[in-house]
């Protein structure tokens, strides 16, 4: 029950792709400010692109933390 | 009803049959010294790369509940359905945080399930007990999931009778993966996973490009079933939905979405596909690949508006009163019949498939949690195998009973029940990966809390058609708003674990061993400390060597 993490330096790499991996919860959870119809895109409401191109964006974010701490012991 | 076409029947039934041989070739593929022990026939011998991984996490995730269940919710609901796409992102930053810990002490103390993790790592069987339960209980209403994906392909097929042999043909494809998950175990689902998605890029390219295009482009689409959307159901008397979500549905959007991502990689069929992995690197970049299944997704979501915009598609589903039946019959209108036959073996592969991995990820923790830890502690590996195939059976017959319990109200709601089960073991399994600071009991009341209020809650709630666990949503207490339950009974859990960790630890309540060190959780392939001979090592409480 002593166990404590081991200790880790907040790196300012560490805090970017800690920072990277709130982005996508903090676009996706403000449903008010995406729930509208225009601007449109190809037919598609802003709604419906916005959140389908959040996607990708949220895989870039995940894509990135991973570079920025890859090596042993990774990000948490 | 329509007439069976007989092409259309045919392509179906050939797919099938080359997915059932690929299934029982399985148990050759990649094989270890005996298929008789749990990390062979439950894990796949932990051997999966990357790519593997990818096919075999996408096999998990992207199921029936993806090309029916979803585009069944928007085309019953509008936007509200649409909820699944940011679920389907803002989990894998979970994922990225959580996997990676979790394949490492469990690479490095042989743990084949999430109960055992937690049985380790708190020092409590009855927790490890709980989780186990949970895990078995909320994968049987997923299960249910895929054979109603199953079942409303054969019923636009028209092969579905009436009277007895109603059900007959679903109890035979589910007789056929029964008996190759039994054969073979994880190989089966990993290996037909690529056929599997072969054909659902296939069909999904060419339904995002043709059909569109035959009902007059994406703005026509929306602006059909907009119109569509804003009559009064005939039931109520209120439009049936919207284009965009509301003032009334903005918290239940994002309570859906946010909930449901806490469940993702809890789930034990996910962790059975992440523990499969050889190395903890395939996990980390898994997470960053899967999002693109979850684009997939969300176009996939709009099939649901395409048949709102097929005015002979809508009739047929309001007909049938299932609207499980939108893609199916919006595929049989648009398609050729050959193709829609390769659309209907995609959908019907696609359930059975993740089907497969969630009976083996159940027996996986009845046999090592349930059956080893409390009744037959010095069970043989080749033992532990034999009873994890049999309950992969019973796993699918508890299944049943949920397809039968939900009739054909909207399937998605059979996920969200599990959602709400299962997300009551987030604290002890997920935030447990970081930090061992919640007292044992603690995390047990929190999980009897959640659990009792998210059942309850959801038993009460009803509709016209389902008397109970007609809806996911209830209003949140102090909040006034309709939202997911399983977050509220999340909250409630969490309120619990915190209160009483700190009470049993002023009053000196003593704390479970822990036998996993910190370095464990960023440990690697070579650091396994548990030889593959004996799983059964960290449940003996030898730990390891």
């Amino acid at each position: 029950m002593s166990e404590t993490p081991p200790a880790r330096t907040p790196t300012p790499r560490r805090v970017l792709a800690g920072v990277l991996l709130v982005v996508p919860f903090v676009v996706y959870l403000a449903v008010p400010s995406y729930a509208k119809v225009t601007p449109k895109l190809a037919g598609f409401p802003f709604f419906y692109w916005w959140q389908l191109l959040w996607v990708v964006l949220t895989a870039v974010c995940i894509g990135v933390a991973h570079r920025l701490t890859r090596g042993r012991g990774g990000a948490e | 009803m329509k007439n069976v076409d007989v092409v259309q029947l045919s392509v179906f039934v050939l797919f099938l049959a080359a997915v059932t041989v690929v299934g029982f070739l399985a148990a050759r593929w990649r094989r270890g010294q005996t298929l008789m022990h749990l990390d062979e026939w439950g894990l796949g011998g932990r051997s999966f790369g990357t790519f593997v991984t990818w096919f075999l996490l996408g096999g998990d995730l992207y199921t029936a509940y993806t090309f029916i269940a979803v585009p069944a919710a928007v085309f019953a609901g509008g936007a509200m359905g649409f909820w699944a796409v940011p679920y389907g992102a803002i989990a894998y930053p979970l994922v990225f945080l959580i996997g990676p810990r979790l394949w490492s002490v469990s690479h490095r103390h042989g743990y084949v399930t999430t109960a055992d993790f937690v049985h380790g790592r708190f020092g409590s069987r009855a927790l490890g007990l709980a989780v186990a339960l949970t895990g078995i209980l909320a994968m049987m209403p997923y299960i249910a999931l895929q054979l109603v994906g199953v079942q409303a392909v054969l019923t636009v097929m028209g092969i579905t009778g009436t009277g007895p042999a109603a059900d007959l043909p679903l109890f035979l494809a589910f007789a056929l993966l029964a008996a190759y998950t039994y054969t073979s175990g994880l190989r089966a689902p990993a290996l037909i996973s690529f056929v599997k998605d072969t054909l659902l890029y296939l069909v999904v390219i060419v339904a995002i490009v043709y059909i569109p295009a035959r009902l007059g482009g994406w703005g026509s689409v929306f602006d059909s079933a907009e119109a569509a959307l804003s009559k009064p159901d005939p039931a109520t008397g209120r439009p049936s939905g919207s284009l965009v979500t509301t003032e009334t549905t903005h918290w239940a959007y994002g309570t859906l979405a946010l909930g449901s991502s806490l469940a993702l990689f809890i789930y034990p069929h996910t962790v059975t596909g992440a523990l499969a992995a050889g190395r903890r690197d395939v996990v980390r970049r898994n997470a960053a690949m899967l999002p693109a299944y979850s684009v997939v997704l969300g176009l996939l979501a709009l099939l649901g508006y395409m048949a709102l915009a097929d005015p002979g598609v809508v009739a047929a589903v309001r007909e049938a009163g299932n609207p499980q039946l939108a893609v199916p019959f919006l595929f049989d209108a648009a398609f050729p019949p050959w193709f829609a036959g390769v659309a209907f073996a995609a959908i019907g592969v696609g359930a059975l498939v993740p089907a497969a991995i969630m009976s083996i990820a159940a027996s996986n923790l009845f046999t090592r949690n349930v059956y080893t830890a409390f009744l037959r502690p010095d069970a043989t590996p080749e033992e532990e195998t034999r009873v994890a195939q049999l309950v992969s059976l019973l796993v699918k017959v508890g299944a049943l009973v949920f397809v039968f319990a939900f009739g054909k109200s909207l399937a998605i709601n059979m996920q969200l029940l599990g959602g709400i089960w299962v997300v009551q073991t987030f604290p002890a399994l997920a935030l447990g990966v970081f930090t061992r600071w919640f007292h044992r009991w603690a995390l047990l009341a929190g999980w009897a809390a959640g659990m009792v209020y998210g059942t309850w809650t959801a038993y009460l709630s009803s509709s016209p058609a389902q008397e109970h666990f007609a809806s996911p949503l209830a209003e949140i207490p102090f909040l006034g708003r309709s939202g997911y339950i399983a977050l509220t009974a999340f909250v409630l859990n969490m309120l619990v674990v915190v209160a009483l960790t700190v009470a049993f630890r002023a009053f000196g309540v003593p704390d479970g061993a822990d036998e996993t060190s910190p370095s464990d959780y960023t440990a690697d392939a070579a650091d396994r400390l548990a030889a593959p001979e004996d799983p059964g090592r960290a449940l003996t409480g030898e730990g390891p060597r």
